[in-house]
């Protein structure tokens, strides 16, 4: 599953990131890191952007961007 | 003296720049949203005998740069010479921060961590043993809240003592052999050389050359690596930062951010979300036209009362005729009205988006916007230099550095004038209240509101049209990736807040405003008294430029203002009132409501006010934004471009408006 697709409060595990060297570069500086967790908690009024916690920060990225990140879901 | 220099690092929004303007007593804006900062600025500050000089650098999330503001943080830290690099970390998302003091202690000898906005941690009930994480670190560590200037003694003693320690030495696990092998090519005392090797198993071309300029690397072995470089050492980093942190931080509750998503779920809701945003505009205006109003007519009345009397002195003196005439109705005039007409409105305007800005709204209408910028293959945070630009254009102008792509870049530069400045302002007030508001006292002020915020409201449509032109035409491309970073709420300091827009803004643009206001009442002066023929200058002028005026639904007069105020937007109205009051000389101006009567006897109308009002917002950058844009692309094409664009859009509009009224 990717990140773009999860619901709103959801919250997942990233198991990969993928793309080009600039995109995953950024993702990973914001901390989409693999092994870490994240909550999708906020839709913008057109459903895109959407807006993701991790490490503590609430970041904002595109449904093109959140692609290239695979999630799966929390195992408890 | 002793003196040490300190370079200040953080990931962005940390408050790094409050901790420089506390210490260093300057005043550097600080805004709640990442990118603020987008240079190194440079501050001292003498304490106890010890001179301290400090370096405030651009947010960074990592030292491993991308945008440019990453790269300049970097290169600072690496190239340049300092004493003590401070890493200011975020209490409430430690994580992050620490992340950032690891690789900064790879790259230099000398840290102190600073863990500021404590206070706020707190109130989220975050707990951090600051002992615990100071052993495991082996810096010292400051908790600070910059806001409320506790913890500042603390860090300045911190940076006295700090020592000189080995470069930290990161276990990146299948890497290391490859980076001992690289190793041995490099020669350095300076730099650490397990970081070089990383530099050159990334393949970074960047730091390579520069490296191998200064003679550090002496050959290059080409290899093949299997591994990702780059995802390994974010690993390894990130898993470092893991295991120091364990036990350090505790919290108190589980939803310590549930106050803070409940308002973000409103402001960015699907039905409520762009109607606040509208409405929170229309309120600021509402508060702005209604607070100026009345200061407004009392500081006019204050300063034509005295006009009598002034002139009564220097004929006292006894200065020619010709020249009271010139200091009275030419500089004095123009700058009475310029300070009593565009003072009110921006000292309460200024203080207000100051505000919303250090709240942290700003992102949120970004993150609202993005999908329309996307659309049109632009940038979301476009949105953050239209709001910047709204209090002045050049600062918007500088502020699309923010944005990474530099064609992004270049069509935020080019559309911002589409959002009018905080110095157009006042001016629109005058004519929307004169031409279509009347003087009802009881929903004037409302319908006032209404149409500037609908001016507003126009300007984001005809950005979005101009960019998305643009990425079709001259700017071809696709959008780039968009991350942005939704900063928590934060209730500024009120006193600071007002301070530092009433000094460093208000007062600043009145100043240029008043410059300019001198020699261009003194010109406007000379060409009505000067003749040629019996006919003023000015006349002839005026007459000139008519025909140019009745083809845009506008007169000489107007056209001439609009070009004389070049230097600065508030000078406009002023200008023209000295074109008609020197060309017919029918009308004293003792009253702000003879402005009515002395644009009517002109032979305007409503047509005539939106023509001037559509050229006022849309004919080219004032001179100061547009030497920001030529500083800013460093291109005489772009520049040209950013005049060419508004001027055309402008005629067109009044063309249009021409054939309606017709």
């Amino acid at each position: 599953m990717r990140l773009d697709n999860i619901n709103l409060n959801d919250y997942v595990t990233i198991i990969n990131v993928f793309g080009d060297t600039s995109i995953k570069r950024r993702l990973l500086d914001l901390g989409f890191i693999p092994g870490e967790e994240v909550k999708c908690v906020l839709i913008s009024p057109f459903k895109d952007p959407k807006a993701y916690q991790v490490h503590g920060n609430v970041i904002a990225l595109r449904n093109i961007d959140a692609h290239n990140i695979e999630v799966q879901n929390e195992v408890n | 003296m002793k003196s040490i220099k300190v370079a200040l690092v953080g990931t962005p929004n940390v408050g790094k720049s409050t901790i420089y303007n506390a210490l260093t007593h300057s005043h550097e804006h600080t805004g709640n949203w990442p990118g603020k900062t987008v240079g190194v600025s440079k501050g001292e500050c003498v304490y106890q005998d010890t001179l301290y000089t400090f370096y405030d650098l651009p947010g960074t999330y990592s030292l491993i740069s991308k945008s440019q503001e990453e790269v300049v943080a970097t290169d600072f830290i690496v190239f340049s010479s300092f004493d003590v690099a401070v890493v200011v970390c975020d209490a409430t998302s430690l994580e992050k921060g620490i992340n950032l003091v690891l690789q900064t202690k790879e790259i230099c000898r000398n840290v102190v961590v600073c863990i500021n906005l404590v206070d706020e941690a707190k109130k989220k009930g975050i707990n951090i043993d600051y002992k615990l994480l100071e052993k495991r670190l082996g810096s010292i560590v400051v908790p600070t809240s910059a806001r409320d200037k506790e913890g500042l003694t603390e860090l300045i003693g911190a940076i006295k003592h700090s020592q000189n320690k080995d470069f930290l030495d990161i276990d990146y696990g299948v890497l290391n052999k490859l980076i001992e092998e690289a190793a041995i090519n490099i020669k350095t005392d300076e730099y650490n050389p397990k970081w070089i090797a990383l530099k050159i198993l990334e393949n970074n071309k960047y730091y390579i050359n520069k490296l191998n300029k200064l003679g550090v690397i002496n050959k290059l072995n080409e290899q093949d690596i299997d591994y990702d470089v780059n995802l390994e050492v974010v690993l390894k980093v990130a898993k470092k930062a893991k295991e120091i942190l364990k036990n350090v931080i505790s919290y108190e509750r589980v939803n310590y951010d549930a106050k803070e998503r409940k308002i973000d779920r409103i402001l960015t809701s699907k039905i409520w979300g762009i109607p606040i945003m509208l409405a929170i505009l229309f309120g600021c205006f509402y508060i702005t036209i209604i607070g100026a109003n009345y200061p407004s007519s009392l500081l006019f009345n204050f300063f034509s009362s005295l006009e009598g009397g002034i002139i009564k002195f220097l004929e006292f003196i006894h200065l020619p005729a010709l020249v009271i005439d010139l200091l009275v109705n030419g500089v004095y005039k123009t700058l009475y009205f310029v300070v009593s007409v565009m003072m009110p409105p921006m000292m309460i305007f200024f203080p207000m988006f100051t505000f919303l800005e250090d709240l942290g709204v700003l992102p949120r209408i970004a993150f609202n916007m993005d999908r329309a910028f996307s659309k049109c293959k632009a940038c979301g945070k476009q949105a953050l230099t239209m709001c910047m630009g709204i209090g002045c254009n050049a600062v918007g102008v500088t502020g699309a550095r923010i944005i990474d792509s530099k064609r992004e870049r270049l069509i935020a530069i080019l559309t911002n004038i589409f959002m009018p400045c905080n110095g157009k302002f006042p001016t629109l007030i005058a004519v929307i209240t004169i031409f279509f508001v009347g003087f009802n006292k009881k929903y004037g002020s409302v319908i006032c509101a209404l149409i500037l915020t609908g001016v507003i409201f126009l300007g984001i449509l005809l950005t979005f049209l101009v960019s998305y032109i643009l990425s079709k035409t001259i700017l071809k491309g696709e959008p780039s990736s968009f991350t942005l970073e939704l900063p928590p709420y934060r209730m500024p300091n009120i006193i600071d807040t007002i301070k530092y827009s009433v000094k460093d803004r208000a007062i600043f643009v009145l100043g240029r405003a008043v410059k300019v206001a001198i020699p261009a009442g003194l010109l406007i002066g000379i060409i009505a008294n000067v003749k040629i023929n019996d006919v003023s200058i000015l006349r002839y002028l005026v007459n000139f430029l008519d025909p140019v005026g009745l083809v845009l639904g506008v007169d000489g007069v107007i056209i001439l203002a609009l070009l004389l105020g070049f230097p600065a937007n508030e000078i406009v109205i002023p200008i023209m009132l000295m074109g008609y009051l020197n060309t017919n000389a029918l009308i004293d101006m003792d009253n702000l409501n003879v402005l009515r009567d002395i644009f009517v006897n002109n032979g305007w109308t409503i047509k005539t006010a939106i023509c001037f009002i559509t050229l006022f917002l849309y004919r080219f950058p004032c001179s100061t934004t547009l030497l920001t844009i030529y500083k800013e692309t460093k291109s005489k094409f772009y520049t040209l471009l950013s005049v060419v664009i508004p001027l055309f859009i402008g005629i067109i509009l009044c063309l249009i408006v021409n054939c309606i009224f017709f």
